[in-house]
């Protein structure tokens, strides 16, 4: 009974009684979902591009994030380091399409996801050979002085966050509408026979989305990394980009964000007003165990379509 | 296109052969079916008789490889129903219609892949096998028998296609006319007593082309399995099907005798005026 | 007469439908067993038998486990952690709770509760498959992990979150889990259950059961319409998969370290089970033991090169050089041979065949 009742009753009472707290735990958890849909939106842009479901993107916010704070540490500045950690991820993008993608097209879809997998561990190790598994502190100056909105307590950091995510989308958004890359992209993106219509090489576009999929994630990793320092940990709760994903459905870029405001804040008020009761930390699996109750009721996403199998 | 109706004179005497044509196997009452915006049937209705070779032609697209899918129950119809043995079945499901005996091939090949031509043409014959998982885990009993008992089911039809030399092959290491040859092996397997065929002889060469056709003959004369088969090849439609359902967009244009059809004005008008691929 | 392999006929179909249709098969098992058997404890050292061959066949175990669910099945999972963990923790509760319960039961069960907790994790393949499953079975990995971490009543309210596996003999005296269990005792105790669940596993697979499992993995749709039901054939396959990966759990608690935390089975196991399965070979028995081998003594290996390059601090670099490693043996093995090891040993079999004449 009395479970029950903490579990039934409990936290809305508390909601009722303190909402001024209830909404600074729920944007507090909006910017964290804020950044899981930036990792999320890496994972769409290369899945709707090329097909590929990429695991890997959550290694690539680790990797970049070591590499830029590894060059900080080093003593370069800032900004050169952060050029440095661009042509990194370029590399990368090439060396991924040359040694994973190419060899492998035309495979099935689970082969490639599982190549990323390799892809994972791989760069997870090698950032960490190179740059060590310590917890390394990344300053660049982001505010993070708490401020008043109302009466609410907001931490700068996180609007901070969510403008960058915001700019980031208006500029990706622009990119694919007003570029010739940027359209060319869309078309493969709709249709895999307009891409060579579109007179650009599969391989071309294919590094293209891996490289702004690698500066996205740099971005995120660079986000992630301010606030909880750059440590292996960076990885695995980029994996939560994942159960995002499914809300969100794999092709569509507001899907993604929509997904990941639902778990970041979904979890965080789960965590704070039902984790004392069954134990805590319930963060850990919120996310996933939500998305898997999902799929069972609407596999296709919250934006995807509904599609019947031809035979 | 006028040619495609014409069949030569000579293979006529094929339709020539005896065949006892029984009462109505399947109906297919009224069936609506819709894909969005896409009607891929409309109003459709027609019935399939006992032990016939029944053809469904039409142009691409006009819902014929849908109209299979609705008879085994793998397409939910938005309206009508089918009557399978003067039953009106409320909702036809995939396993329903395996247990009762229908069996079909596909357009595009849809084998096991990663499996021998053996153990595909075995997978037809699950529904028959009753051992529980522990019997199959210790290979005993129940398990052992119908292992091998089903392996003669099967050998038969293995020798009855003439693929003994392929048995341990895997499917996908098979040229496309073999793959086909498999496929038909699998359904038979199922020892169907409705067996659908789409477009079995798509992409064949001549050769294979009357194997197939021989070996869709015999099975209906031997086994008197009856057959609905959609092919675009006039002549080997004219020459071995009983009657023939003419669809276009996902219409019944025409339904009648090989004979009927081919002088049927609207069939006509639908095979000569603008084509709709 | 049924041609089969070169030089070989069977004149019935018994002896086709055996479980090693083909002598050099039969030959190849028989010299396993035998130097699993008898070459291996008369041979190796305390140091082999357990730090070594345990987990390697406990991890081979696991991966059968894996492989029935993704090789055979095609459900591709990321929960073989979390299972383990069930494996486990069952086996502990289980165990202690009911003291008098032989051993061998106690693994029986455990298996058989992980079955269950795989078809409910299994459930949403139904409607979902591929790298969406992949996701929901993450779910079960922290799930799991979480529940055996955060809720004592699984730990017997010990306040470090370890469980320690009580002592069990089997035959009356000889001890095969806690302290006083010689290795020798748990490598044969061990060996003969991951012998015994192999060797099902194998008959499983070449009957229907494993024919409808491939079926669903290779052309759902048209397994569908053979009569094959695709919700009771995926869960028989989460089913049986996690029974194994039950046991395996269970045996690494009870049999290999005799103590371990939740967090031993962390997200980590998942992937180096598929990783086994992939190096080793998806959809075959004896590939999953290979891969495992592999896995376990790649780790190894790597110390004691760095370690013989003077790197004697280096054992955090060691692991790192491990993930490296791995990550490019997946991707290599995906490229050049899906297949994995197995169709490595396929080739090499066969070549030895027709030694020494080579056409
Ligand atoms: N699963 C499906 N989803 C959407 N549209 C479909 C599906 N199956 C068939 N269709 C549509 O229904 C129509 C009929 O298709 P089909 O039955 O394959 O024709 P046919 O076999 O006569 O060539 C086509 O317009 C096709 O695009
Ligand atoms: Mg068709």
């Amino acid at each position: 009974m009395d479970t029950l009742y903490s579990i039934f009753v409990e936290p809305f009472r508390q909601i009722a009684e303190a909402p001024l707290f209830f909404f600074e735990v729920l944007i507090g958890g909006l910017a964290a979902g804020v950044m899981y849909a930036l990792v999320a939106l890496g994972f769409v842009l290369i899945f709707k591009a090329s097909g590929v479901f990429n695991f890997a993107q959550g290694a690539m916010v680790l990797f970049a994030a070591l590499f830029f704070v590894g060059f900080i540490d080093l003593g370069l500045p800032i900004w050169l380091s952060l050029i440095i950690t661009v042509m990194v991820m370029v590399a990368l993008a090439f060396a991924i399409e040359r040694v994973v993608l190419r060899p492998l097209v035309n495979q099935a879809p689970i082969i490639l996801f599982m190549a990323t997998i390799g892809i994972t561990f791989f760069l997870d190790g090698f950032g960490q050979t190179i740059w060590g598994s310590d917890v390394r502190r990344l300053d660049i100056g982001i505010p993070e002085d708490p401020i008043f909105i109302g009466d609410m307590l907001l931490n700068s950091f996180d609007l901070f966050a969510a403008a960058v995510c915001g700019v980031l989308v208006a500029g990706l958004a622009l990119f694919f509408q007003y570029t010739p890359t940027g359209r060319a992209l869309r078309a493969v993106a709709d249709d895999h026979q307009a891409a060579l219509t579109v007179g650009i090489p599969l391989n071309v576009i294919w590094t293209i989305v891996w490289t702004v999929a690698g500066l996205v994630g740099l971005v995120a990793g660079v986000l992630w990394g301010a606030k909880l320092g750059v440590q292996f940990n960076l990885a695995l709760i980029a994996l939560k980009a994942l159960p995002v994903l499914i809300l969100g459905g794999f092709t569509s870029v507001p899907g993604a964000i929509v997904g990941g405001l639902i778990i970041g804040g979904g979890e965080k008020v789960a965590e704070v007003y039902w984790g004392p009761v069954i134990g805590g930390a319930i963060e850990d699996w919120f996310a996933y165990m939500l998305a898997m109750v999902f799929l069972l009721f609407r596999p296709e996403g919250l934006f995807g379509e509904k599609i019947i199998e031809r035979v | 296109m006028n040619e495609v109706l014409a069949t030569s004179p000579g293979t006529q005497t094929a339709v020539a052969r005896k065949r006892d044509i029984g009462e109505v196997l399947l109906q297919v009452d009224n069936i609506s079916l819709r894909f969005g915006g896409v009607q891929a049937l409309a109003q459709v209705s027609f019935d399939i008789r006992k032990g016939e070779i029944r053809a469904i032609i039409g142009p691409n697209g006009a819902g014929k490889s849908s109209m299979l899918n609705v008879i085994n129950g793998f397409y939910q119809p938005q309206e009508g129903s089918l009557i399978w043995k003067g039953r009106r079945l409320r909702k036809m499901r995939p396993h329903f219609a395996a247990k009762e005996g229908i069996a079909r091939t596909f357009q595009n090949i849809a084998l096991f892949k990663g499996m021998s031509t053996l153990d595909n043409i075995m997978t037809g014959r699950i529904l028959k096998m009753r051992a529980s998982f522990l019997e199959q885990a210790f290979y005993l009993g129940r398990a052992r028998r119908e292992e091998l008992e089903n392996r003669a089911f099967v050998e038969r039809i293995i020798d009855f296609l003439e693929i003994q030399h392929i048995r341990h092959v895997p499917v996908g290491k098979l040229p496309y006319g073999l793959q086909k040859r498999v496929e038909l092996a699998r359904a038979l397997a199922m020892e169907p007593e409705l067996l659908l065929l789409d477009e079995p002889m798509a992409g064949m060469n001549l050769e294979e082309k009357e194997d197939m056709v021989r070996f869709i003959l015999d099975v209906n004369e031997e086994y008197g399995t009856t057959i609905a088969l959609i092919e675009h090849d006039m002549s080997v439609v004219m020459d071995i099907s009983d009657r023939v359902v003419v669809l276009d967009y996902g219409r019944v244009l025409a339904d009648g005798t090989p004979d009927e059809v081919r002088n049927d004005p609207a069939v006509i008008e639908a095979y000569l005026g603008v084509q709709h691929d | 007469m049924i041609y089969r392999e070169t030089g070989q006929f069977r004149t019935s179909y018994a002896a086709d439908q055996a479980i090693f249709p083909i002598r050099q098969d039969r030959i190849g098992i028989a010299v396993i067993l035998l130097i699993a058997f008898v070459v291996i404890p008369a041979t190796a050292s305390q140091y082999w038998l357990e730090t070594i061959m345990l987990p390697f066949l406990i991890y081979g175990l696991a991966a059968v486990g894996l492989n029935l669910l993704t090789g055979y099945a095609g459900q591709l999972s990321l929960g073989t952690g979390g299972f383990m963990a069930t494996g486990a923790f069952a086996a502990y509760k289980l165990a202690t709770a009911f003291p008098e319960l032989h051993i061998v039961v106690v693994l029986l069960l455990a298996g058989l509760i992980t079955a269950g907790v795989g078809i409910l994790f299994g459930l949403p393949s139904l409607r979902i498959k591929g790298f969406y499953l992949a996701v929901a079975t993450l779910a079960a990995q922290f799930f799991l992990l979480w529940l055996y971490n955060r809720v004592p009543w699984f730990t017997n309210y010990s306040a470090s979150g370890v469980i320690s596996a009580p002592p069990r003999a089997i035959f009356g005296e000889v001890y095969v889990t806690g302290f006083e269990a010689k290795p020798l005792a748990k490598y044969f105790f061990v060996l003969s259950a991951v012998a015994l669940l192999a060797l099902l596993a194998k008959n499983m697979v070449r009957l229907k059961i494993g024919r409808a499992w491939m079926a669903i993995r290779d052309m759902d749709i048209a397994a569908e319409i053979i009569g094959i039901r695709p919700l009771t054939t995926k869960l028989s396959a989460f089913a049986i998969s996690s029974f194994y990966c039950g046991i395996a759990g269970a045996l690494w608690a009870f049999a290999y370290t005799g103590s371990v935390e939740a967090l031993a089975f962390d997200i980590n196991v998942s992937f180096r089970v598929l990783f086994m399965i992939i190096i080793g070979g998806l959809g075959s028995i004896l590939g999953s033991f290979l891969g495992a081998g592999f896995i376990v003594l790649l780790p190894i290996f790597l110390n004691n090169a760095l370690l013989s390059l003077g790197l004697a601090e280096a054992v955090a670099l060691a692991s790192h050089i491990e993930f490296m490693i791995m990550g490019a043996l997946i991707i290599f093995f995906l490229i050049v041979e899906p297949h994995g090891l197995n169709r490595l040993w396929q080739i090499g079999k066969e070549k030895l065949r027709r030694w020494p004449f080579p056409y």
